[in-house]
């Protein structure tokens, strides 16, 4: 077992220190594959800090859910505490008609008006964040018809033409996210297989002694398979090297443009479970490029005496 | 053993190397291959070793028809196959310890043993203390000898040798003659092919002639 090991070790540092006696050509294949990792990886984190600036999409659609006028504010609070039990509703708030009257007044510029009013037109509302885990459109109109069909509610209000635009430009990008992944992940498998083929060519004449002597393919194989984890790992370094250049320098004006609407948002960089991802990523992508062009050139490749 | 029973080999140019040929090596055996250039010693060889198929009859080597061994199983057929060349087939960017170690490493023998073998190997040839020294600075016998101790350094059944000691000088001829004798006298299974007539008759083992692709 540990003569495996040290093999493996063997066919490691052989990658390692072939890449490094060609540092121009290295340098120009990771530069590439870093490149194509970027762009999905710029947009994934554009799609998250989108989401964090807009706020969680259950709070932006909160449901007012108005009561009847008879409805006494204690019967609204045990309304409220009856809807908090109920799944996907995140938390409710009672807003008293005397409160909502109260605002009105200030805010509305009719408070000479409102004064002359006999009593307050304004019912008990009770204001239903949705949990963040139910907040699609088909799971939100089922709360509003759940709410809607209580005797002691008048109306539920509820702005899901927003919350559709919003769904659907979110599906968008989640889309060209995928298809960025998928075109781009291909772009780096043919980059890793061709950069393989090349260096099995460049090596035939040693690949051919090695058979010679009973090397089989899966031992000639390996070095070009660390070969191409070594390309894909280092690539996905220089990928979250660019993208972590690019977070820091643009916190600043986001933060600033932020801050014209009066918001605290500051520009999120790549987490941990991102670069996990991303190395696993550039691994798999280079070894199954690497596998995918050493398997079908060394099966061509036969000694000759 | 080796045996051919009604071999005959055709290349893709159309041109008949071996027409029919019939010949069997004991095991243990030293024997020569003779010839002139072209008369198809070397394709007699390469088909013991696997480099060629035969286009018609088969090939036994150690009970193994070899014409119909599947590709996996190639390698380690291989393996036990020694085979030294007349152009040395050396890795001429990597010291002469990893040529000589390279059978053992592809066998995925421990590093300790891999040491000892290579250094054995080595001093049998008259090399020890060129290990870290690059084929291209050794002189075209000396390589000739790192290709032997490559063949050699696994302990293969059969050891074939194609034109083995011709770029070498008589004395140092006759050395490696020895040492291919050596190998036999251990029970490996030697053929070479040679068109010198007088080490065949130095070493008075038996000789297969073959002209025109044919045994004489």
């Amino acid at each position: 077992m540990s003569t495996y090991f040290a093999r493996h070790a063997q066919a490691l540092l052989g990658s390692m220190g072939h890449l490094s006696r060609n540092p121009l050509a290295t340098f120009l294949t990771v530069t590439v594959i870093a490149l194509a990792l970027v762009l999905p990886l710029g947009l994934n984190l554009f799609v998250a800090n989108a989401r964090a600036a807009t706020g969680n999409f259950s709070n932006a659609v909160d449901m007012s859910v108005y009561l009847r006028g008879d409805i006494s504010a204690e019967k609204a609070e045990q309304l409220a505490r009856s809807a908090r039990g109920r799944v996907g509703v995140g938390d409710v708030t009672v807003l008293r008609s005397d409160q909502a009257l109260a605002e009105f007044r200030k805010y509305s510029g009719f408070g000479a008006a409102i004064e002359a009013l006999q009593s307050n037109p304004l019912p008990n509302l009770l204001v239903v964040h949705p949990d963040a885990d139910h907040s699609g459109p088909a799971q939100l109109e089922l709360l509003k018809r759940y709410f809607g069909a209580w005797p002691e509610v008048e109306l539920v209000q509820m702005d899901t033409e927003w919350v559709q635009r919003f769904s659907a430009i979110l599906d968008v990008l989640r889309t060209v996210l995928l298809i960025a992944v998928v075109v781009l992940s291909l772009g780096v498998l043919a980059v890793v297989g061709n950069t393989i083929r090349l260096e099995i060519l460049n090596r035939r004449a040693e690949i051919e002694v090695t058979k010679l002597v009973g090397g089989s393919n899966a031992f000639v194989r390996r070095p070009f398979l660390y070969t191409g984890v070594l390309y894909g790992v280092v690539g996905a370094l220089l990928a979250w090297g660019i993208i972590a250049l690019a977070v820091v320098v643009l916190r600043r004006p986001v933060a600033s443009l932020a801050k014209l609407y009066g918001s605290q948002f500051m520009l999120n960089g790549l987490s941990f479970d991102d670069l996990s991802l991303l190395l696993l990523g550039g691994l798999v992508l280079g070894w199954l490029g690497a596998w995918v062009s050493s398997s079908r050139q060394l099966a061509a490749i036969e000694p000759r005496a | 053993m080796i045996e051919f029973d009604r071999v005959s080999k055709r290349y893709p140019n159309g041109r008949e190397a071996l027409s029919n040929v019939n010949l069997r090596i004991e095991p243990g055996e030293l024997i020569f291959l003779t010839g002139r250039s072209g008369a198809g010693k070397s394709s007699v060889l390469k088909l013991i070793s696997l480099l060629e198929r035969p286009t018609r009859g088969t090939v036994t080597v150690n009970n193994i028809n070899i014409g119909t061994l599947a590709p996996r199983k190639i390698p380690a057929f291989r393996r036990q196959i020694g085979v030294v060349f007349q152009d040395h087939k050396l890795l001429m960017d990597r010291p002469v310890f990893d040529n000589v170690a390279l059978p053992l490493i592809v066998s995925d023998w421990p590093l300790k043993d891999i040491d000892k073998r290579v250094r054995a190997a080595l001093d049998q040839v008259g090399l020890l203390g060129k290990e870290r020294v690059l084929p291209m600075e050794l002189s075209v016998g000396e390589q000739q000898r790192v290709g032997i101790a490559r063949a050699v350094i696994a302990r293969p059944v059969v050891l074939i040798a194609d034109e083995p000691t011709g770029n070498l000088d008589p004395a140092l001829a006759l050395e490696v003659m020895r040492l291919f004798q050596r190998f036999k006298e251990i029970g490996t299974t030697v053929v070479i092919a040679t068109h010198d007539v007088h080490l065949v008759h130095e070493f008075g083992q038996r000789a297969i002639a073959i002209e025109n692709g044919q045994v004489q």
